[in-house]
């Protein structure tokens, strides 16, 4: 009965999407044009989209065999976490995840948003009901998550070993949050074209939207890498594998739009760009869940190739960005002038990080689609990794780096003061470690050795930007700006130290052996038989020491009766300094097992600096919606 | 310098297209001797995998085949499309479905003797897990 009434709510949600964007273009006369209806029928949709995911959440729990997609993707005997977890851990579950943040999305802008005139409002929310009903369709048409299968199997199938991880409760959810975030800029940019009203007012209500999505993308990529990092085994925090790829072009292009939008909702300048950043970011976002969805790309996320669902996302994304990008260039020309400002100003500086991360996005965008392009044209079948990437697009990220040791510092329309004395704390310190780095450790590779140079100057160049200010009276705004940019700068550390410095070692010992990895001396005492709830394993222990310090570390190799699988469980020991990677192998004749060891200085910085970009994020974000609510209390109160 | 304001849209659409014309030319040269050709045993017989090159191997791991050399670390099997044989030769831990009689996608470069040397394995997983280019060659047979 639930997943009946599951599917009874996705209808409805269907009809209400139906019903706004009939609503919102004018099908109800001018009467049926106001906002309110529209308003109401948002909200209902997205309620409504929330009893269906909770519908489908429950059969989860409930182990409810007769429902296809549960028998396919659970288990009985498996912990509750992963049950409801795996709700969202396969094509269907995930599709209907995704549909449910959009149809939220929608209805907080119907209840909240208060900054845009109704009309532009009206035409938003058309637009938002407009993809709601697109992916809406999918989900009925192509992916029902509530299908039923007769008879009902005895048990499920279980959920893939490498999805039983907590990191599955938290990954997909937040990266979907961040990805249909961005649909609601993409909604505003697309009403504010219609209605021709692009300005600061649009830059205004779209930013809190940006912001909180690019949080969430940035801390679901944060997420994704430190769980691929540890659950994989292989010691890499990032494959450029297409999924990858396909959260980060959405988070460089909302990076991008993050920077113009201030742009324009502070000086009324580069309108047209914005917009067109803003299509682009949703778009992103599509094509991003096309290329997970329709499992089209040789990737470890992709888990079934089903023609039909790829060709109806891909026509689902030639009518979305087709259309938007063709209203943009229909109303580019009405798009009015910004401000002026000269090339040396905070402008400047942002027209060219806009740039770079433009290029960035472009070079990514090729390499992850050119794999398919190739064998579309030609036929041959190739893959593009990291040698490509990393050539690529490391090299264009670091010019941005070396942008940021000035462009925050530089002062809005025109900047002719003296820039050096502003620059010269960075650039000491930068050159100092590259002249020190050159003497400690020559044989480093360049791109490694100038992210160390960059990294390091980039610390003082982030907090300059409040020299000279009130510390008190500083917006939250400017906090979380030099917050995120200080992020940047430990991340890039972080990159920059485990190229550089990261020791392998590859044994095959008997226990009693000991294996010397970096400073570490690894003593391989024993493997043991362990089990959990629903695997049962081998564990080895390692006892690592290096000076006084002490640690142990139990690597296991875990074997999962349903279906039969087994997975390497890596054991990561953290300290100050860096973390000691261990991965158990197998045993050979003579009785040695295979041991990979690698100690990997300050790689924590990397997750360390994805999450002081998003705490960054998080005060920008609180820091405006504070300062928008006191102003709009004075405006009533002027009013009173 | 303050441009007017009319040449300022005219000098950021330049600039954009700059950036575009770039981020093309930047990505055609990384490309160019970057991306790995996805071969398979009969290719390489044709002499269509140059040595040297980046290039991704795939087939089934022929059964017997699986020999560890004296370290315990080195594997040298044998991967076949059918048609063609290419011997393989990986150091280092193997994934945890990797085994004979089963598909597999070796990461590497071809040696002057024939010889594939592999940096990376992936095995299969299950028929739900398969990398789609692996389904397609199956497909194929």
């Amino acid at each position: 009965m639930i997943a009946e009434a599951g599917l009874a709510a996705l209808w409805l949600a269907t009809a209400l999407a139906a019903l706004q964007l009939a609503l919102a273009f004018g099908l109800g006369g001018e009467q049926g044009r106001q906002v309110a209806p529209i308003r109401a029928v948002a909200v209902g949709q997205g309620l409504l989209t929330i009893l269906a995911f909770a519908a489908l959440v429950a059969v989860f729990l409930r182990s409810d065999m007769s429902v296809l997609l549960v028998a396919e993707n659970s288990h009985s005997q498996k912990p509750w976490i992963y049950k409801f977890a795996g709700a969202w851990g396969n094509h269907e579950g995930s599709m209907l995840l995704w549909v449910t943040v959009l149809a939220i999305a929608g209805a907080v802008v119907a209840l909240f948003e208060r900054r845009l005139d109704e009309r532009t409002l009206s035409a938003s929310l058309g637009a938002q009901a407009a993809l709601a009903l697109g992916f809406f369709a999918f989900l009925l048409i192509a992916s029902n998550p509530f299908e039923r299968l007769d008879p009902a199997p005895l048990d499920g199938r279980g959920l893939n070993p490498l999805l039983q991880d907590p990191g599955l409760a938290f990954h997909p959810p937040t990266l979907y949050l961040g990805y249909v975030g961005l649909s609601v800029a993409f909604s505003i940019a697309v009403g504010g074209l219609i209605r021709r009203e692009v300005g600061p007012a649009i830059a205004r209500a779209m930013r809190p939207w940006v912001l909180a999505a690019w949080i969430m993308l940035t801390l679901g990529i944060t997420a994704g890498s430190y769980w691929a990092y540890y659950e994989l085994g292989w010691g890499g925090w990032w494959f450029w594998d297409p999924v990858e790829n396909a959260s980060l072009m959405p988070w460089l292009a909302a990076t991008a739009l993050l920077h113009s939008v201030n742009v324009l909702a502070a000086r009324g300048g580069l309108r047209a760009w914005t917009m067109m950043l803003a299509l682009v970011a949703f778009s992103m976002s599509m094509v991003g869940t096309f290329l997970v969805r329709s499992g089209i790309l040789t990737s470890v996320h992709a888990f079934a190739v089903d023609p039909t669902r790829g060709s109806f996302i891909l026509v689902l994304l030639t009518l979305y960005i087709g259309g938007a990008l063709t209203l943009l260039a229909l109303r580019i020309a009405d798009v009015k002038e910004g401000a002026p400002f000269n090339i040396v100003s905070r402008e400047g500086g942002l027209v060219i990080n806009n740039l770079l991360l433009s290029v960035i996005l472009g070079v990514v965008f090729v390499g992850t689609l050119y794999p398919l392009i190739a064998e579309a044209v030609s036929g041959e079948k190739l893959s593009v990794g990291p040698p490509y990437f990393n050539s690529v697009a490391s090299p264009v990220a670091l010019a941005l780096a070396a942008l940021m040791l000035i462009g925050p510092q530089l002062r809005w329309r025109r900047d002719s003061a003296p820039i050096l004395p502003r620059l010269a704390p960075g650039l000491l310190i930068a050159v100092v470690i590259l002249v020190g780095s050159i003497i400690l450790w020559p044989a480093i590779g360049i791109l490694p050795r100038l992210g160390l140079v960059l990294g390091v100057g980039l610390l003082p160049a982030s907090v300059m930007p409040l020299f000279g200010r009130s510390l008190r009276r500083t917006p939250l705004a400017v906090w979380g700006m030099v917050l995120a940019h200080l992020g940047v700068a430990v991340a890039i550390l972080g990159m920059a130290s485990d190229s550089a410095f990261t020791r392998e070692k590859l044994a095959a010992s008997r226990p009693g052996d000991t294996v010397s990895v970096g400073p570490w001396l690894v003593e391989f005492k024993q493997v043991m038989p362990a089990a959990g709830p629903n695997w049962t394993a081998l564990e080895a222990e390692l006892r690592a020491s290096r000076g006084s310090g002490v640690t142990v570390l139990k690597p296991q190799s875990r074997f999962f009766p349903d279906p039969p699988t087994t997975t390497n469980e890596a054991a990561i020991d953290t300290s100050w300094n860096g973390q000691l990677y261990a991965v158990l192998g197998e045993r050979d004749e003579q009785g040695r097992w295979q041991l990979r060891l690698w100690w990997k200085p300050f790689v924590t910085l990397i997750w360390l600096g994805g999450i002081l970009i998003a705490l960054g994020g998080a005060l920008a974000l609180l820091g405006r919606l504070f300062r928008e609510r006191q102003q709009r209390r004075r405006v009533e109160e002027a009013y009173e | 310098m303050t441009v007017r304001p009319k040449h300022q849209r005219l000098i950021l659409a330049i600039l954009a297209i700059v950036a575009l014309v770039g981020a093309v030319l930047l990505a055609m040269w990384g490309l160019q001797d970057r991306a790995a050709y996805f071969v398979t045993p009969s290719d390489i017989a044709a002499g269509k995998a140059a040595p040297d090159k980046a290039i991704r191997l795939g087939g089934m791991v022929v059964k017997g085949s699986l020999r560890k050399d004296a370290d315990g670390l080195t594997n040298r099997f044998t991967v076949t499309d059918g048609a063609k044989e290419t011997p393989v030769v990986f150091r280092g831990i193997t994934p945890d479905l990797f085994r004979e009689g089963s598909g597999v996608v070796a990461e590497g470069r071809l040696d002057s003797n024939g010889l594939f040397v592999a940096d990376n394995i992936l095995a299969k997983h299950d028929e739900r897990y398969m990398p789609p280019q692996m389904a397609n060659e199956a497909a194929r047979k």
